[in-house]
């Protein structure tokens, strides 16, 4: 009901305008209402981009993130490796933007593969909540059970060897994906299951049923659309926090492999240097909090917008 | 309750299965298996030694034979022997258990030391400078990683403070407590401040839902302090959903002591484990990860039982 009346109103303020003016339109609204959000998105963009076409954002032929040289070692910050050289010469600022395809991947890899995962079976088990609901049940106690990055450790070692290199996506971040997200999946279908458990019984889903509409039918036009708002609003958020278990996988040497650089392991990396070269130190940590700070300013922001009742709490 | 405690301890013993008989089942699909590290390139050289080696730590037989023996030990409260020491796995998890509890605790105490009472004074205040102020440093908190916040510590008060990792070797708690809070009080705030900012985010929300409440105008109305209104009115109610994510937070702690140890080399079951896990030293393993996994499945119990303790709105039965 609420989305139909909006619908209404957004036409009656913007419909006469053509799409792109509209579309502008929204988008300063969007960054005078939730600035931090804004700000969030901005970043998430850059990022993107910088996952997308690493090149243009490493212009100078020095800027290469495997290339070796190893007279200019562990130096400081220049015109020509803007953020300093690594132990083997590499540039710094070079590693930090093709680290950023290895944390986007993972990043947008894991909200695929948990929401997926999550959705489905918090819906089929909220809704049928029969003998599947019981026994998921008890398999998501042991879900919820497992002592998180502990786990995760075995379960990255364990899956990394086993996992195929799927286009370009490398076995070891296939597996952290993988890891992360069942693990997630299995948590967060918690959430799902007892939406869907109270949209079960909305007059709409009896009306479909009335009208015979298969469980089918009614599960994927009737409640999966229903759930959008909460699993977008913890999908951003889900980002961020993968983003930062695949760093704390990488720093203690279990996560990302060589050569894909991962601004984890060059924490790791760091750790060998830090008096003689604290920037390798500084840098790769303020991505990762770049990153998930974006992510979680554009999780609030859109939770904020997508569920009025929270709107001004947080 | 007596009836709802029983049937949660009872549904603990399945749950509990299913986690060690997946680390179980997960550890042996590993590829290579202990003879690897300890024989070095003997083990290619004599199959014999290697087949003994495994005969000798039961690797020899079928998966869930060898998952009902770990089984009927762990009935006896023994974890078996560790592949790489030799010693048994009780006495090597012992010492290292004070240390990452003392850790774990303090980490916990720190963290509710500065999330609740910052959270408060935002929701207080809100919109104040204040408020400002603590909203920003929660979700930095949120948002930084922890083993950066060490390194950039180590890196930069060694530099510009002359403050480093104190040189000395760990003592424990009990045998010279001053050294030891010398050593593990940093480690202790860096994994404490960084879960605060969920503490903080949730406080200040359960306030400001509270403050918002007819008995809370009533109390002001009848010309309470604010320091009654805040603490004995609205804390008390505002606290509910503030002790769930404190359960939430001991698996946190747990996987931050891996981090945590492992920079400031602190003798606890973290740093065990990580090397442990890449010796395959199986039992180790096994064994922290049922542990782990008990502190997880106790600390939701005791969540759902100081749920119902502040709300008596709530009653299991």
């Amino acid at each position: 009901m609420a989305t139909a009346q909006q619908t209404l109103e957004r036409g009656a303020v913007s419909g006469a305008l053509p799409f792109h003016q509209r579309w502008t339109k929204s988008t300063l609204k969007f960054i005078k209402r939730y600035p931090l959000g804004a700000v969030g998105a901005f970043f998430v963009i850059v990022l993107v981009a910088m996952a997308a076409v690493p090149q243009v954002f490493t212009p100078m032929e020095t800027q290469d993130p495997l290339k070796q040289s190893i007279l200019t070692r562990l130096e400081g910050p220049s015109a020509s490796n803007w953020l300093g050289t690594d132990d083997l010469g590499r540039d710094v600022w070079a590693r930090i933007v093709y680290g950023a395809r290895t944390s986007i991947i993972i990043g947008f890899g894991t909200v695929i593969v948990a929401k997926t995962l999550s959705t489905a079976i918090g819906t089929v088990s909220g809704y049928y909540s029969g003998w599947f609901d019981t026994v998921f049940q008890r398999v998501i106690d042991i879900g919820a059970a497992l002592p998180g990055l502990v786990f995760l450790i075995l379960a990255v070692t364990v899956l990394a060897p086993r996992m195929p290199d799927v286009l370009f996506i490398q076995s070891d971040i296939l597996a952290i994906i993988l890891a992360v997200s069942v693990l997630n999946a299995v948590n967060s279908s918690r959430t799902v299951r007892s939406v869907a458990l109270s949209l079960r019984e909305e007059q709409y889903v009896d009306a479909a049923r009335s009208l015979g509409a298969t469980n089918m039918r009614i599960m994927t036009k009737h409640i999966v659309p229903n759930l959008f708002s909460i699993v977008l609003v913890s999908a951003s958020l889900l980002v961020g926090s993968s983003v930062l278990l695949e760093s704390s996988l990488s720093f203690l040497g279990y996560g990302v492999q060589p050569p894909s650089p991962s601004w984890g392991r060059m924490l790791n990396e760091a750790r060998e240097f830090l008096t003689r070269a604290p920037h390798l130190a500084i840098f790769p940590g303020l991505l990762i909090f770049l990153t998930v700070w974006s992510f979680n300013m554009l999780g609030d922001a859109l939770r904020d917008k997508l569920d009025p009742r929270l709107r001004g709490s947080n | 309750m007596q009836k709802y405690l029983i049937r949660r301890l009872v549904l603990m013993i399945p749950t509990l299965l299913g986690v060690t008989f997946l680390v179980f089942v997960m550890l042996r699909s590993m590829p290579g298996d202990v003879t690897t590290n300890l024989l070095g390139d003997y083990g290619a050289a004599s199959p014999e030694l290697r087949q003994a080696i495994l005969k000798d730590f039961g690797l020899d037989e079928a998966v869930p034979i060898q998952y009902v023996k770990w089984l009927g030990d762990i009935a006896r409260l023994d974890f078996g022997t560790s592949f790489f020491s030799g010693r048994s796995v009780n006495t090597e998890l012992q010492s290292r258990l004070v240390v990452t509890t003392q850790l774990g605790v303090m980490a916990l105490v720190i963290n509710l030391a500065l999330g609740i009472p910052i959270g408060i004074l935002s929701a207080v205040r809100q919109n104040s400078w204040f408020d400002n102020a603590g909203r920003t440093l929660a979700i930095s908190l949120l948002a930084a990683p922890n083993f950066w916040i060490a390194l950039l510590l180590i890196t930069m008060a060694g530099r510009y403070f002359k403050w480093g990792v104190p040189s000395t070797s760990y003592v424990g708690f009990f045998d010279d407590p001053i050294r030891n809070l010398k050593f593990t009080i940093v480690p202790a705030i860096i994994l404490g401040a960084s879960g605060s900012g969920t503490i903080m985010r949730f406080t200040r929300t359960a306030m400001l839902e509270v403050m918002r409440q007819d008995y809370i105008r009533t109390a002001w109305s009848k010309g309470l302090r604010e320091r009654v209104v805040v603490v004995r009115h609205a804390l008390r109610n505002a606290l509910i959903p503030v002790v769930t994510v404190i359960g939430l937070f001991i698996p946190a702690i747990i996987g931050g002591s891996v981090i945590i140890e492992s920079i400031y080399s602190i003798p606890g079951v973290g740093r065990y484990y990580f090397s442990s896990i890449r010796q395959l030293d199986l039992p180790v393993v096994q064994a922290v990860n049922l542990l782990g996994a008990v502190v997880v499945v106790f600390a939701n119990l005791a969540v759902d039982l100081a749920y119902s303790f502040l709300n008596p709105r709530i009653r299991y039965s």
